[in-house]
């Protein structure tokens, strides 16, 4: 079994998600996914909920745009896991050889769609405990 | 010094006498904006003594309320738009372009243009208050009281002068993400930059997405105050809680805007002390970009009792708690840095442990305050005085003043006294908790913010006092330290070159410094060059890497990849002009002389405006250099003048008009906020007068003639690159005369239909949108007559194209515009 610097050196990361605008790709969903939210929650609060209703085809359309923020996040923190992991480099991202970029990327898209998971998450919690406009 | 240091010198070289004031390099602009950012902080914290002097006592009567109104107004208006948001400015102009080994900025005129325009700015703001009539509004202005109960010029001053400001931070905003993407040293990878740069990328384009708002509210309000427009009048179907969406969509990223440059300026002072790289850098880049972003989440945490729906303040409630993890990260990594490294004490180091821990503390009474059920106890009271400052000073001022011990020497060459220091120190830390801790607890006991005076017997006269003595304790310290900033130090010696022995690039700056900023643009392949690059120094200040010479006697700097920062450009930079003082005097004079509603003389001001920037894009700009290729050393050559995406001038334009379309869509928001505010928008009639609508043909066929105008500009780009001269030429009258037609199509709508602007907040919210688009509409025509009359003079042809290319990028945007206010306005909600 080889050192993992060594490995690390041997590796050659796949030239993949070079783009710096990558890692932003986490919080835009998020950003997406909480302003929708916000969006629909406030136009169905003026213009729909009348008093005692059950507000049900809010939480439905809610319940719609979180399953596809978070099947979203989740692929992308996959995609980015699996970008910085290339190659098993033990702690890559605090090297400095040329192909350390992809790594480094990767590795910050990941910490980055992570927080996104648990930031969306927070904003349904948000749907499943206040029942109500009031 | 060899030949080709002489002439690099020659080039870079800072005008002398009354010429001094036409520099336009980075450090001598970067060192204006920080004196004067410094100076408003300075008049700022004068004031906060005044309001701690009237609040000393109960029943005080030292000022009236008029009086401190216009003070408190004041001191939060200073230092978040005078000092808070300029400093990150001045400091990132002054020291960024060193920390990246750049010679300059790409736009070293914009950013004098920033500089002089908030000077201007920040003195008339200013200068309000001596003659009793500043603005008293609060920080926030919220209307109607600003709108109908203060019909004094004082927001008018607020409102137009900051506006202006703003203007400043936008083309600060556009200088330092060109810069950080694109004129790093060869090497230097995404990964490698220095942190500082990280958190400076980050800001800037949360200023791009934070500003904007703001400035569109700041229209609608002015459009209210001098025109009726009545976008803030309940009883004409306006709202003024669109205004404290707008503000606040603003006002929220704003205290992270001001925060993360300053926790910039702890990232690099921490591994200095500690003497060890970063620990974490990727979990850092977390930190900065996720704060960035999350902060755009959390506007509505300061409407919480405006009563808005449980579930909108459930949102942004949540919202504000998420924000604490990327927050709380970084802080981690700072400890963990210190914690493994080998500290070294000195007073730079304490400010920021001190900064540190105080920031913990405003953090955490931020957490209870994002907690509505608390929020609704402690608003509007001095708990939130309390918490604010803790954030804010600790956040922002204790880095500042760490920054300020670190990098003095680099700017000056001599070193600020550790004695003194240790004073300054003590006294501001003690001082600073002394005043604002005892806020919290005058605030939980009742006492609400902004009042000028408070009844005796209730409980406020003890908090209120030590307070009082604290913010003196404070002031003292502030005094200690401006001594050691001004005292003579002639008799001192220069300090020794990288005098902390930092890792950094910046620290490469000779003592004491020259003008060209680097001698030789050096290779880097580690983030901390100076500590893990052998012979780094010597190599560079032999001229061993790229433009050690300056052969035709200009101002050169590198462009490189945003991504692997791969040398692509030998860019020249522009050097000392008035131009950019006259631009923003006369700027200046559209706004102040506005305020007034001298509209003669803002119309000539805005003319003198207009020509001086001609003036300044024709001789200044895309300039056809005398060869394509130039030898940049170590066998390199590149080309010098470069168009489309990997310009830095399109970099501009695309950074600019995002800026533009966020305003843009503020506007577009309004509109839609009304529609979910009221039953039905627009109602059939108002005040006894029906509502009348733009109607929907004339709207869509000014569509119809933009896209059209978008064509010819796209066909007279590429007629353009193909050298078709007849094509081209035809193409551009063509294209003006169908904007021309698209603007006259979407005024004329309302014009025949009747509408009125004051009659209901439907009618002004159309209005607007009509007003910003035919305005926009008007700049892409003089922008096209612009390109036409550069290739008739020779100034752009078919290679050299930047100036139509980037005309057309703008163009694109301007597409988007007209089509959106067209389809709008004629389509949702449809009124005929």
């Amino acid at each position: 079994m080889s050192k993992p610097m060594e490995r690390h050196a041997q590796s050659e990361p796949r030239p993949m998600r070079q783009q710096l605008w990558w890692i932003a790709l986490g919080p835009s969903i998020w950003a997406v996914h909480f302003l929708a939210c916000y969006l629909t929650a406030a136009i169905w609060c003026e213009k729909f909920a009348s008093a005692g209703s059950a507000n049900s085809p809010l939480w439905w359309l809610i319940g719609v745009y979180s399953v596809i923020a978070l099947v979203g996040l989740i692929v992308v923190s996959v995609m980015s896991f699996r970008s910085f992991r290339r190659g098993d480099p033990p702690v890559s991202y605090d090297f400095d050889d040329p192909h350390e970029r992809t790594p480094f990327l990767g590795f910050t898209a990941y910490l980055l769609s992570l927080l996104s998971i648990v930031a969306t998450l927070f904003t349904v919690l948000v749907f499943l405990l206040v029942r109500s406009c009031d | 010094m060899d030949e080709r240091g002489e002439r690099l010198l020659k080039a870079w070289e800072t005008p002398k006498g009354w010429r001094y004031w036409s520099a336009v390099n980075n450090s001598e602009v970067g060192l204006w904006y920080t004196l004067t950012a410094f100076a408003f902080f300075l008049f700022g914290g004068v004031l906060a003594l005044v309001i701690r002097i009237q609040l000393a006592v109960p029943e005080n009567d030292w000022l009236t309320p008029e009086q401190y109104n216009q003070v408190f107004t004041m001191h939060g208006s200073v230092m978040m738009f005078l000092f808070a948001v300029p400093i990150l400015e001045a400091i990132s102009i002054l020291l960024l372009p060193q920390m990246m080994g750049a010679r300059d900025l790409p736009f070293p005129r914009l950013s004098a243009y920033g500089f002089w325009c908030f000077l201007i700015g920040g003195v008339f703001v200013c200068g309000s208050l001596f003659f009793g009539v500043g603005p008293r509004g609060g920080w926030f202005m919220y209307p109607p009281m600003t709108t109908e109960y203060q019909t004094d010029v004082g927001p008018d001053i607020w409102l137009l002068g900051l506006s202006f400001i703003e203007v400043a931070s936008i083309a600060a905003a556009v200088e330092l993400i060109v810069g950080a993407l694109k004129c790093r040293p060869p090497g230097m990878r995404l990964n490698l930059i220095p942190l500082y740069a990280w958190y400076i990328l980050v800001v800037a384009v949360m200023i791009l997405f934070a500003f904007p708002p703001l400035i569109a509210g700041d229209l609608l309000m002015e459009l209210e105050r001098a025109l009726d427009w009545p976008f803030f009048d309940a009883d004409r179907g306006g709202d003024p809680l669109l205004w404290q969406h707008l503000f606040w969509i603003f006002g929220h990223p704003e205290v992270y805007i001001v925060f993360l440059p300053s926790i910039a300026l702890v990232a690099m002072i921490v591994p200095t002390f500690a003497r060890t790289p970063m620990a974490g850098y990727g979990w850092i880049v977390l930190a900065a970009v996720g704060t960035g972003f999350l902060s755009f989440g959390l506007w509505v945490h300061h409407m919480f009792t405006t009563g808005l729906p449980g579930i909108t303040i459930g949102i942004f409630s949540a919202a504000s708690e998420a924000v604490a993890i990327p927050t709380g990260v970084q802080i981690f990594c700072f400890i963990a840095t210190l914690l493994i490294g080998r500290v070294t004490k000195s007073v730079c180091l304490l400010f920021v442990l001190a900064g540190l821990a105080t920031f913990i503390i405003g953090g955490l009474t931020g957490v209870m305050v994002a907690i509505a059920p608390f929020d609704y106890q402690a608003h509007d009271t001095y708990f939130i005085v309390g918490h604010l400052h803790y954030v804010l000073v600790g956040g922002t001022i204790f880095p500042i003043i760490a920054g300020l011990y670190y990098y003095y020497p680099f700017v000056t060459g001599k070193q600020l006294s550790e004695r003194l220091g240790m004073i300054t120190f003590w006294l501001m830390l003690v001082g600073f908790n002394v005043a604002f801790f005892p806020m919290h607890l005058t605030g939980l006991i009742g006492m609400p913010r902004r009042v000028y005076t408070y009844p005796s017997g209730m409980g406020f006269e003890i908090p209120n006092l030590i307070s009082t003595a604290g913010a003196f304790v404070l002031g003292a310290g502030f005094v200690v330290l401006l001594w050691d900033l001004v005292r003579p130090k002639g008799g001192q010696p220069l300090v020794k070159r990288n005098i902390w022995n930092a890792g950094t690039l910046e620290w490469i700056a000779e003592v004491p410094d020259r003008p060209w900023g680097i001698r030789s643009i050096p290779i880097i392949s580690t983030r901390y060059p100076l500590w893990e690059q052998d012979n780094l120094m010597s190599d560079v200040d032999d001229g061993k890497f790229y433009l050690p010479d300056a052969e035709e006697g200009l101002r050169e700097t590198l462009v490189t990849s945003t991504v692997d920062a791969e040398p692509m450009q030998c860019l020249r930079v522009p050097g000392p002009t008035f131009l950019t003082f006259f631009a923003a005097l006369f700027t200046g004079g559209v706004f102040i002389f506005s305020t007034y509603h001298w509209w003669v003389a803002a119309g000539v001001s805005g003319a003198l405006s207009f020509i001086t920037i001609l003036i300044w894009l024709w001789t200044g700009t895309a300039l056809i250099p005398e060869k394509d290729n130039k030898d940049v050393g170590l066998g390199l050559s590149l080309p010098i003048y470069v168009s489309g995406p990997s310009a830095v001038g399109w970099w501009a334009m695309f950074i600019t008009m995002l800026g533009d379309m966020t305003a843009f869509v503020s506007l577009v928001f309004g509109y839609f906020f009304y529609w979910t505010v009221h039953e039905q928008f627009p109602p059939a009639e108002f005040d006894g007068r029906e509502i009348i609508g733009p109607g929907t043909a004339w709207p869509l066929v000014s569509v119809g003639l933009g896209v059209v105008a978008w064509i010819a500009v796209i066909a007279a780009r590429s007629s353009n690159r193909s050298d078709r001269s007849g094509w081209f030429y035809s193409m551009i009258g063509g294209s003006v005369l169908l904007a021309i037609g698209s603007a006259a199509a979407l005024v004329w709508g309302p014009i025949t239909a009747g509408m009125d602007p004051t009659h209901h907040a439907y009618s002004a919210a159309v209005c607007v949108l009509v007003l910003w688009t035919v305005v926009h509409l008007s700049v892409g025509v003089v922008m096209l007559v612009y390109c036409a009359a550069r290739r008739l003079a020779g100034r752009m042809d078919a290679r050299h194209d930047a100036d139509i290319v980037n005309v057309t990028l703008c163009w694109h945007f301007l597409l988007l515009t007209v089509a959106v206010t067209g389809s709008v306005i004629a389509l949702f909600p449809k009124v005929s």
